[in-house]
């Protein structure tokens, strides 16, 4: 079965300086992969390079079978590929609903879409809260919206950007469970992480990256049994 | 004064407002989306009252009644509209990422070849449109007369306050305007076009524009002078209601109308005046006006000059070239003389707007203002003062350097877009004050007999003058640039609190460089004055600001010689192409839409450029 994103020899720079030297990964349909690394290591980077928020090179860039290398950001999304960025990017002045209307495409063959009825059921502390503005909300009802208002494009995958950092701790157990969510829902999942304890609960893959370079591929649960190597990429 | 008479006013000033909300609601929507000020708006505007007052008669030629005026109304705006999709799609979309000095200037090109195209498609007459059916009789209100077309554009605004509010709230394309409003990138990560949304937008802010105008014309005839005084009005409305917000927009028609009703019981000569203290006021509490919200100011935002070792051969180099000018008389017609003694002028004008542009990063959009304070300053002191050259030529440069302490004061604490805006709308007052207050400035007509003194009549003696003056003044400036003070303005352009962060008093450093380049320009005016021997209101105007800007960008931002080979392009340009053709005004605006597409660097700069890509 082919790979539903494929990447290979992504590079890419801030003028002068390299950032990403060369990375190559897949991401299974369904599936959710974690991309682990320290703060600056380069995820974030890697993430706006496949959907062209930051211009980039690579050898092969394809999502189901389309090359996306090069292709405008509103079209990468329109393929199906969602991406949810780490400062969450809310629409302060729009309300819950009309973010969420943002990000509404049409459905796609085969799948039941996302509707905000669903939405509200997979993030109930949204569904309190349908008329607030977005900066009448906390850091993780945010990060909420901005995962369910990608949703709402009915995404084949999503790359998530981060999903645990700066929330409150209660609310990393229910981000955990709507990752979990999503993925039996047959969305894949590109999630970029420094926390390993919440890849390791949610991711079935690890990618780990250092200084832009890939320094270990493999399933998270080798990973995870692997002290040297996790000393050795994340310092813990 | 009695009660009626305050409520006539008030409803006079109410009138006002609404179609200032009208027009201005339309740039402030663009504005919020494409963050481009849309220069071409008052164009936009203007096109809509010459079509509505083409088009109505001959609707109600077909059909007389109050349906058929309306529908013309519409109809005309529509078709702004239209011309609205066609800006986006062939210019508009080609520099939404370009700095807003060239976004400005390409679409004052636009105001520039629009100017032309409107004389050619209506004709040079003002044309005034037809009353409108049904609302043809004054009505009376405790005992006054008022004119019932001013009622109906009363609710005419809030009708359109309403209708925009409903597009934004209530339409998916308006929450996606909302949403890119703040984020247009997180807007096409969620799989939206933008090129749509943006056309869509420039639709609805033609049309408001289009509405604007073509509601004008039972009241002031269709002519070629709407655009630039109706820019100038909204230019103000947007910026104190806050850049972007409609209800903004709304609060300061609604103010700037009462203002403009009663300030002329105030000012009688210039209601601007008072607009003006509002602005001021208003920018000194809320620097981002009403409902604005702080710009991020991005890098990509700043050009200039870059700090640079002087270069070996340049002392020599200006000698050289300064002989070579001060041999001209001997082979030039006193023709050529008067045209040589222009470019030197211009030169210096050109200059010190790149002290504030290229050097402080401060763009300027009315650098008129200084010019045309230094021309006024010498020609009031021949004209009431008996002053003799020598006299007044210093006048003149004091006066715009006083000009330049008090406008810079308040706009130090301004950056970006509303910097541009602001310098524009202190141009506008200036040239309005010029032009309203007869008794002191003659009016339209300017003041003539400004002269040099006998000896000094003769063209050569007065170019070699110039030649010794601008060459004192540009070695003055340029030793400016290279001094410390310089570094602290382009240390401040390139990184307001990193200069802040080593201590630099960065307003301070850029009220300076506000006082000395409007020393610089009005020295320039001053001479100008002489040359040409009389002054008038358009040495303050927009285009005459334009002109300096083209000069810099004809000769390059990034060069500090720029602006001396822009002035004698453009100048020997003009002086050669336009007497040849109708169309100056056209081909001129195209020319700088083209640089600023393809020729960003300039003539110098680019020369400079590709040497550098060999090196
Ligand atoms: N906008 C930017 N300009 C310049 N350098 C940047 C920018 N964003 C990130 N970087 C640099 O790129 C590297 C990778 O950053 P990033 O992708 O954000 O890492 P991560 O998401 O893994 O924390 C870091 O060294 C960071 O300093
Ligand atoms: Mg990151």
């Amino acid at each position: 079965m082919n790979p539903l994103l494929d990447v290979s020899g992504l590079k890419a720079s801030y003028g002068r300086a390299q950032v990403l030297f060369g990375l190559s990964f897949q991401l299974e349909p369904g599936e959710v992969t974690a991309l682990i690394g320290r703060n600056g290591a380069g995820k974030t980077t890697t993430l706006k390079a496949i959907v062209s928020l930051i211009p980039a090179q690579a050898d092969r860039l394809v999502f189901k079978g389309h090359p996306i290398s090069g292709l405008s950001t509103y079209r990468i999304a329109r393929l199906g590929l969602g991406y949810v960025p780490e400062d969450r990017r809310i629409f302060t002045d729009l309300t819950v609903e009309e973010n969420l209307e943002v990000g509404r495409q049409g459905a796609r063959p085969g799948r039941s879409p996302w509707t905000p009825e669903r939405l509200f059921r997979l993030f109930p502390n949204l569904a309190t809260m349908k008329r607030r503005r977005g900066n009448e909300m906390s850091g993780g009802e945010q990060q909420m919206l901005s995962i369910a208002r990608t949703l709402m494009g009915n995404p084949d995958a999503i790359l998530l950007d981060e999903p645990s950092e700066g929330i409150a701790p209660v609310l990393v157990q229910a981000m955990a469970e709507a990752v979990r969510a999503m993925k039996s829902e047959g969305v894949a999942i590109l999630l970029s992480e420094q926390n390993w304890a919440f890849a390791a609960a949610v991711a079935d893959k690890a990618c780990v990256i250092e200084r832009g370079e890939m320094r270990y591929q493999g399933p998270m649960a080798d990973f995870m049994n692997d002290e040297a190597l996790r000393r050795q990429t994340l310092g813990v | 004064m009695d009660l009626s008479f305050i409520l006539i006013q008030a409803l006079n000033g109410l009138a006002s407002a609404s179609s200032l909300f009208i027009t201005a609601c339309g740039l402030t929507l663009v504005f919020g989306v494409t963050r481009i000020v849309n220069f071409a708006h008052g164009s936009l505007y203007m096109v809509g009252a010459y079509t509505a007052a083409t088009l109505v008669p001959r609707l109600l030629e077909m059909s007389y009644g109050p349906a058929t005026f309306w529908a013309g109304i519409v109809l005309s705006a529509l078709v702004v509209g239209l011309i609205g999709i066609l800006l986006e799609i062939l210019l508009l979309r080609r520099i939404y990422r370009a700095p807003e000095l060239f976004q400005l200037l390409a679409t004052f090109g636009v105001v520039l070849v629009f100017q032309d195209l409107v004389v050619q498609i209506f004709g040079p007459q003002d044309i005034l449109g037809p009353r409108a059916p049904g609302l043809r009789q004054p009505i009376e209100i405790l005992g006054r007369r008022f004119p019932s077309y001013e009622l109906a554009l009363i609710i005419a605004g809030p009708i359109v306050l309403g209708a925009v509010w409903l597009l934004l709230r209530r339409t998916r394309f308006g929450i996606l305007v909302r949403a890119a409003t703040q984020d247009r990138d997180m807007v096409a990560a969620l799989g939206v076009n933008q090129a749509l949304l943006f056309t869509g937008t420039l639709f609805c802010g033609a049309f408001l524009a289009g509405l604007g105008g073509a509601l004008q014309i039972p009241r002031v005839a269709a002519n070629t002078g709407m655009d630039l005084s109706v820019i100038a009005e909204c230019f103000v409305v947007t910026v104190v209601g806050g850049m972007g917000s409609v209800p903004g927009a709304f609060l300061a028609a609604l103010i700037i109308g009462q203002l403009q009703a009663f300030g002329i019981l105030i000012f009688p000569k210039s209601t601007l005046v008072v607009v003006f203290l509002l602005m001021a006021l208003v920018l000194a509490i809320r620097p981002n006006g009403f409902f604005g919200r702080p710009e991020a100011t991005g890098g990509s935002h700043v050009v200039g000059i870059a700090s640079r070792a002087p270069v070996r051969s340049g002392p020599l180099l200006m000698i050289a070239v300064l002989v070579v000018l001060a041999a001209l008389p001997l082979i030039a017609d006193p023709y050529l003389l008067k045209v040589a003694t222009e470019i030197l002028i211009l030169a210096l004008f050109a200059f010190s707007l790149q002290l504030l542009i290229g050097v402080g990063g401060l763009v300027s959009f009315g650098h008129a203002a200084f010019f045309g304070l230094g021309a006024y300053g010498a020609a009031l002191a021949v004209k009431w003062l008996e002053a003799s050259m020598f006299v007044a030529v210093p006048s003149g440069l004091l006066l715009a350097g006083a000009g330049g302490a008090l406008i810079g004061a308040f706009l130090v604490r301004l950056s970006g877009i509303y910097l541009a805006m602001m310098t524009l709308a202190a141009a506008q007052i200036l040239y309005a004050v010029a032009f309203q207050w007869v008794d002191v400035t003659g009016g339209d007509n300017g003041i003539i007999g400004v002269w040099p003194p006998a000896w000094a009549g003769p063209r050569a003696i007065y170019y070699l003058l110039t030649l010794a003056v601008t060459a004192i003044a540009l070695f003055g400036l340029t030793r400016l640039i290279d001094a410390p003070f310089g570094y602290a303005l382009r240390a401040a352009r390139d990184s307001e609190p990193r200069a802040e962060s080593i201590g630099l008093a960065v307003r301070r450093h850029r009220w300076l460089a506000f006082v000395a380049a409007g020393a610089g320009a009005g020295l320039a005016g001053a001479l100008y004055a002489f040359s040409r021997g009389s002054v008038d209101p358009s040495l303050l105007g927009i285009p005459t600001s334009v002109d300096a800007l083209t000069m810099l960008l004809l000769g390059g931002i990034q060069a500090l010689t720029g602006p001396l080979a822009g002035a004698a392009v453009l100048h020997a340009l003009r002086d050669w192409i336009m007497p040849l053709t109708p169309f100056w005004r056209l081909l001129l605006g195209l020319s700088i839409i083209t640089m600023v597409l393809i020729f960003p660097r300039g003539l110098v700069g680019t020369v400079f450029h590709g040497r550098e890509e060999r090196a």
